[in-house]
């Protein structure tokens, strides 16, 4: 058997049975973490949106890759070397499908959804940003949707202007219109917010900016894991989200920019692989997506994030969609009938975060209690202080739900605040 | 499996619920605030120092059970101690909470009630929220004006 013929073979063996009608307890059998007993309870995982938990076939996929393809890429004539590059820019050309992007081109390869902002805000950022521009964020902003911008504000003599949001943490759609004029050269949001849960009316909020030329820059880390997003319907200018919080690696992010703006900017690091030649008078630097992708990348962690887009593909992201809604609103439901429960991010359109505060009780406490019943759940200001403060509360107590949650994982959520109020009656 | 009872006995929540020196204290001539940037938890604690003695001390500020009642019952252990006194009681309560030393370790009688957050040992996480208040009287005694962090 050759080794080409021989990578068939083992792609096809580790394939994934096909899931038929939507089951949970199908699709848990494919999350070997998911089977463990934590503090003597049957682990209940709701902190997805920190990060979610690996499918076989994503593990996997890295697995054999070392096993199988480890090999240096865009360098060697031999056939691992092919052969690695190959798997590499396929992946490239399963990211731009799932997110509709124009070109395989436009997907540039990064760490996170961090990574790809800081990209953005030091190469387009300090190229188009002078001193009394502005940029426009939200008050729904992740602190890796704040500080990029502030330290290019600062650099800059620009200004960081905020759109505010409403009780129920809607963005006020009026007041970011208003926000908006000839000096906002960048706007930065969130496409769906971490702490909150809130969507964004993303392609409203895109046209309103581009009547003023500003580039949108959209940060899609807690949007990619629970709807499809089409890059070319939305028209937003750049895209990122982190690969870990779509049940890929950690480490891998995914920065979507349209060609015309990439081409125009200038290298966000020097390196190998950026270049197209070197001497010590002049570089001249590469196409993109590679001139942004200096260095021997995460070939392993690209691997594993396209194993885990064909495993989000396969299950469908409508019926991902639909389950999550149902444990959503059984959650909402439930909680809302608690005493002394308020949740906080009650927007009409909503992704699967539920935060919430109880009286009297720290989020902490709340996490540590429920931890002893086997239940993860996150406390704490969630990397959006500016939230926190917006709801006068320092910090709260969040459930992520992700497909493989189940209708009696709530219950046990619900019978684990019940255990917390009784340890603080 | 740590009993949750352990963690929070009753003295711990009497106290989290109603904390003792819980206000903002006019006569301070020293203060601190102390932040844990992880969780949000944020202290000022105000302190009227005589010399080398604690005359007074107070504290304000927003946390977990275990921050506030750690934060209230030191207020109560260390009025009238000299900062040296204060030095040798927060290692002994370190210990405590760290697990090296039993609650009952005998040396330093001072320890009383402070013995209660001997159930945090279980909880390493946890142990910053006990010791957060107390890396803010030391700051403050030591005339820093900075915020500390227990990160």
């Amino acid at each position: 058997m050759t080794v080409a013929a021989k990578h068939q073979a083992l792609d096809v063996t580790t394939a994934q049975a096909p899931l038929g009608a939507y089951d949970p307890q199908k699709i848990r059998a494919n999350f070997p973490i998911l089977y463990q007993q934590v503090n003597g309870k049957p682990l209940v995982y709701l902190d997805n949106a920190a990060t979610t938990q690996k499918p076989r076939a994503v593990i996997d996929a890295i697995t054999r890759y070392y096993e199988a393809d480890n090999a240096n890429i865009h360098r060697g004539v031999h056939y691992l070397s092919q052969h690695a590059t190959q798997r590499y820019e396929n992946s490239r050309e399963t990211v731009r499908r799932f997110l509709n992007a124009a070109e395989p081109s436009e997907i540039v390869f990064v760490r996170g959804a961090t990574e790809g902002i800081n990209l953005i805000a030091q190469t387009l950022g300090r190229t188009r940003v002078r001193a009394g521009d502005e940029v426009l964020i939200t008050a729904m902003e992740h602190h890796s949707n704040i500080v990029p911008w502030q330290i290019l504000c600062e650099e800059k003599g620009a200004m960081l202007r905020v759109a505010p949001i409403n009780d129920a943490g809607e963005l006020i759609l009026d007041e970011f219109a208003r926000l908006l004029g000839p000096r906002t050269k960048i706007v930065a949001v969130p496409h769906v917010s971490n702490a909150l849960g809130t969507i964004n009316p993303l392609r409203q909020m895109v046209e309103l900016a581009h009547r003023h030329n500003a580039v949108v820059v959209v940060d899609g880390a807690q949007a990619v894991p629970h709807l499809a997003v089409d890059v070319r319907a939305l028209d937003c200018d750049f895209y990122v989200f982190s690969g870990h919080k779509l049940y890929g690696p950690t480490g891998i992010g995914v920065l979507y920019g349209k060609s015309a703006l990439l081409n125009a900017m200038p290298p966000y690091q020097g390196g190998g692989d950026m270049i197209l030649s070197v001497t010590f008078e002049k570089t001249t630097y590469n196409k993109i997506p590679h001139k942004f992708e200096a260095g021997t990348p995460d070939v392993s962690g690209v691997i594993g994030l396209a194993a885990a887009i064909n495993y989000v593909n396969e299950l469908g992201l409508d019926r991902i969609e639909a389950h999550e809604r149902d444990l959503l609103r059984q959650a909402t439901e439930s909680l809302s009938t608690i005493p002394g429960i308020r949740l906080i991010g009650t927007a009409k359109e909503k992704a699967s975060v539920l935060s919430f505060v109880m009286d009297g009780i720290h989020p902490h406490d709340i996490g540590t209690i429920l931890d002893q019943e086997g239940i993860a759940i996150r406390t704490g200001h969630h990397c959006a202080q500016p939230v926190m403060e917006r709801f006068g509360i320092p910090a709260t107590a969040r459930a992520s739900f992700a497909f493989y949650n189940t209708r009696e994982e709530v219950n046990a959520l619900v019978k684990g605040i019940d255990r917390v109020r009784e340890v603080f009656a | 499996m740590p009993d949750l009872r352990e963690l929070y006995q009753d003295v711990i929540l009497e106290h989290s619920k109603a904390p003792r020196n819980y206000r903002e204290l006019g006569a301070a001539n020293r203060r601190a605030e102390g932040f844990n940037p992880l969780c949000g938890d944020r202290y000022t604690v105000y302190v009227d120092l005589d010399g080398d003695a604690i005359r007074d001390i107070a504290f304000q500020g927003s946390g977990c059970a275990i921050s506030k009642a750690s934060a209230s019952l030191m207020t109560q252990s260390v009025k009238g101690k000299t900062q040296a006194e204060v030095e040798e009681l927060f290692g002994e309560f370190h210990k405590i909470v760290t697990g090296e030393a039993p609650a009952s370790n005998g040396k330093v009688p001072a320890v009383g009630k402070l013995s209660v957050f001997a159930g945090v040992s279980a909880y390493p996480v946890r142990v910053k929220c006990a010791t957060l208040a107390w890396h803010t009287l030391r700051a403050a005694l030591a005339g820093e004006h900075e915020s500390v962090s227990t990160e």
